[in-house]
């Protein structure tokens, strides 16, 4: 009985190793399931080259300065967004919190008249909070990260509102620390802010941390394989927190970015950057099951979005067909994702 | 009521009458269990007979509710299962426990990733990772498990043999005292079996005891020194293959025989 189970279970194994030849298209599977990062940069290249092509003015330093920093905020909450898919989960209040936070830094340091830096601090609580919230709704209740979040998404919106009562902070009014995420300089004629800075820094550090740490280890494998990961002795609840954790600092981070590039803090500007936040990560090649991607995916996908967008604007496509464009592009990125995915040898 | 051929030695590890109910239902019911150094000792029995209960709570896993667990001769309790580690005792899954994308040194590695030296590991804790590789190699060299050249590789690239022995080296590395394998060869082929098989032996011609759960009598009867016959949750006998065949092994699990 025993030995005929075991002659069962040989032969697919055998059959595998049977179908195992090493075609051209395996080795590029086997490619891009190494380095998920390659086919983002093969797509950010061509859609440059394609846009260049079609309008002069897009390698203009002024609309690649543009470009930057229509990246800068979406960029700095997909960062955030890239943690928590890493761990299998997602985050649909990214841009609620990110916008709680800027109001939270504008009405402080402008109304109750705080310093600029305590209000900043706030900020930072503010997001931390916000990911201590998520991430204990996750790993005490159990609850999926896609109810815990998309409920806290509505509350963090109304908690705005009602805390800002629908009104504008314009950065006239603000200390000039707040809206320093908005000065630029040059770089070879291109103009690069503060904010772009900012955000080029966070990606460094974290992906340092991702990879140079046992924590970013453990954040790889509690996505992977929870159960695993837990077998091997990982803490996996607590990791996933302090995932949420980290995001939420990175969110206020976002939120200080945000105030800068539309130098105003507005109770509406952003709610919806979530889902381009979620755009960017999945294009970049990080796999929603979690466990799989890098940073750097996720910076080209930012890129990719911002340069369709701003391309297609130049070439003078209507922005609803900008957005189909976009929609096709995170199916295209999560069906190549299956396909990698299934290059296990 | 056992055959003991181990004489006076003093175990390494010991469970006296442990107990685990799940509600109303007994999982364990008073089990004793006995692991000399340097043996492989299977555990066999039937479905729901508590073998995965024991195996549970000599690892951490469970908590009995009563009875208790010698190792070396010392008391232990286990809350959780990195207790049991912290004191030598490694388990290898029948699930292949590893983490599919992280490459075979991070796997060995995963949960005590060695630190850089000086101030980059202890403030910025950052992970020594061509140290990790090199001891890597070494521990897989020294258990003769030649397939598995380059520790850069990506676990799921592996076959299911070659992550069960990343998951034994796993186990078998960093100087552990008792290996314990839960059906290590359920999942595996034949001839991936067989490399698990010589794997636990090499790891007795180290000196580490392993325990060993398997439903496979050939198995068992090939690599084990001594079988424990886990029955209705209690210990229905000790045996060794020489003293007994697997047909008296079946009839001692299914209730048909005595020891």
């Amino acid at each position: 009985m025993n030995q005929q189970n075991a002659t069962a279970a040989a032969e697919p194994d055998l059959a595998e190793e049977f179908l195992d030849r090493s075609t051209p298209l395996r080795t590029v599977r086997n490619l891009l399931h190494r380095h998920p990062a390659i086919s983002p940069a093969i797509v950010l290249i061509a859609a440059v080259a394609v846009f260049g092509g079609l309008n002069e003015r897009f390698l203009e330093p002024s609309n690649l300065s543009l470009v930057s920093q229509q990246v800068a905020v979406v960029g700095t909450l997909a960062l955030a967004q890239t943690l928590i898919i890493l761990t299998a989960g997602i985050d649909l209040s990214v841009g609620a919190v990110m916008v709680l936070a800027s109001m939270v830094v504008a009405q402080t340091t402008v109304q109750n008249g705080v310093p600029a830096a305590v209000g900043l601090v706030l900020g930072l609580a503010v997001g931390l909070g916000a990911g201590a919230l998520n991430g204990l709704l996750v790993t005490r209740l159990k609850l999926p990260p896609f109810i815990v979040t998309l409920g806290s998404l509505n509350v963090f919106l109304a908690l705005t509102l009602l805390y800002s009562g629908g009104a504008t902070v314009r950065g006239g009014d603000m200390p000039d620390l707040l809206t320093l995420t908005g000065e630029t300089f040059s770089l070879g004629g291109v103009n690069i802010t503060i904010g772009v800075v900012m955000m080029l820094v966070l990606y460094v550090a974290l992906a340092l941390i991702l990879h140079g740490t046992a924590w970013g280890r453990h954040v790889y494998a509690a996505g992977d394989d929870p159960e695993a990961a837990r077998l091997a002795g990982i803490r996996v609840q607590r990791v996933l927190a302090s995932v949420y954790l980290a995001a939420g600092a990175i969110l206020a981070v976002a939120a200080w970015i945000q105030i800068g590039r539309s130098n105003a803090a507005s109770p509406n500007t952003g709610v919806d950057l979530n889902l381009d936040s979620i755009t960017a990560v999945v294009i970049g090649g990080t796999s929603l099951f979690g466990g799989r991607g890098t940073v750097w995916g996720t910076l080209l996908g930012a890129l990719i979005v911002g340069v369709f967008r701003n391309g297609l604007a130049l070439v003078g496509v209507d922005i609803l067909w900008q957005t189909f464009a976009v929609g096709v592009l995170i199916i295209a990125a999560v069906s190549i994702d299956q396909w990698i995915r299934k290059a296990r040898a | 009521m056992s055959t003991d051929e181990s004489g006076s030695r003093e175990p390494i590890l010991q469970a006296t009458g442990l107990v685990k109910t799940y509600g109303r239902v007994v999982g364990l019911d008073g089990v004793d269990l006995d692991l000399y150094p340097g043996e492989v000792l299977a555990v066999i029995g039937d479905n729901g007979a508590g073998k995965s209960t024991l195996i549970k709570c000599l690892t951490g896993a469970e908590i009995p509710n009563e009875g208790e667990i010698r190792l070396e001769g010392r008391r232990v309790q286990f809350k959780r299962p990195q207790d049991a580690r912290a004191l030598g005792i490694e388990t290898v899954y029948q699930t292949l426990a590893v983490s599919p994308a992280l490459d075979i040194a991070a796997n060995l590695f995963l949960g005590r990733e060695l630190r850089k030296p000086g101030p980059l590991g202890t403030v910025l804790r950052a992970v020594d990772v061509k140290r990790m590789r090199q001891r890597a190699k070494e521990e897989l060299a020294e258990l003769g498990i030649t397939t598995l050249q380059d520790v850069t590789v990506p676990v799921e690239n592996l076959s299911g043999g070659q992550r069960q022995a990343v998951a034994v080296a796993r186990a078998a590395a960093f100087g552990s005292k008792v290996v314990v394998l839960d059906e290590p060869t359920a999942a595996l082929g034949v001839r991936e079996s067989r490399q698990v098989l010589e794997l636990i032996a090499s790891l007795r011609d180290r000196g580490v005891p392993v325990i060993l759960i398997s439903h496979n009598m050939p198995q068992v009867f090939e690599v084990a020194d001594r079988i424990h016959i886990q029955r209705l949750g209690k210990r229905a006998a000790t045996i060794t293959p020489r003293s007994h065949s697997m047909t008296d092994a079946v009839a001692i699990m299914t209730g048909a025989a005595r020891a």
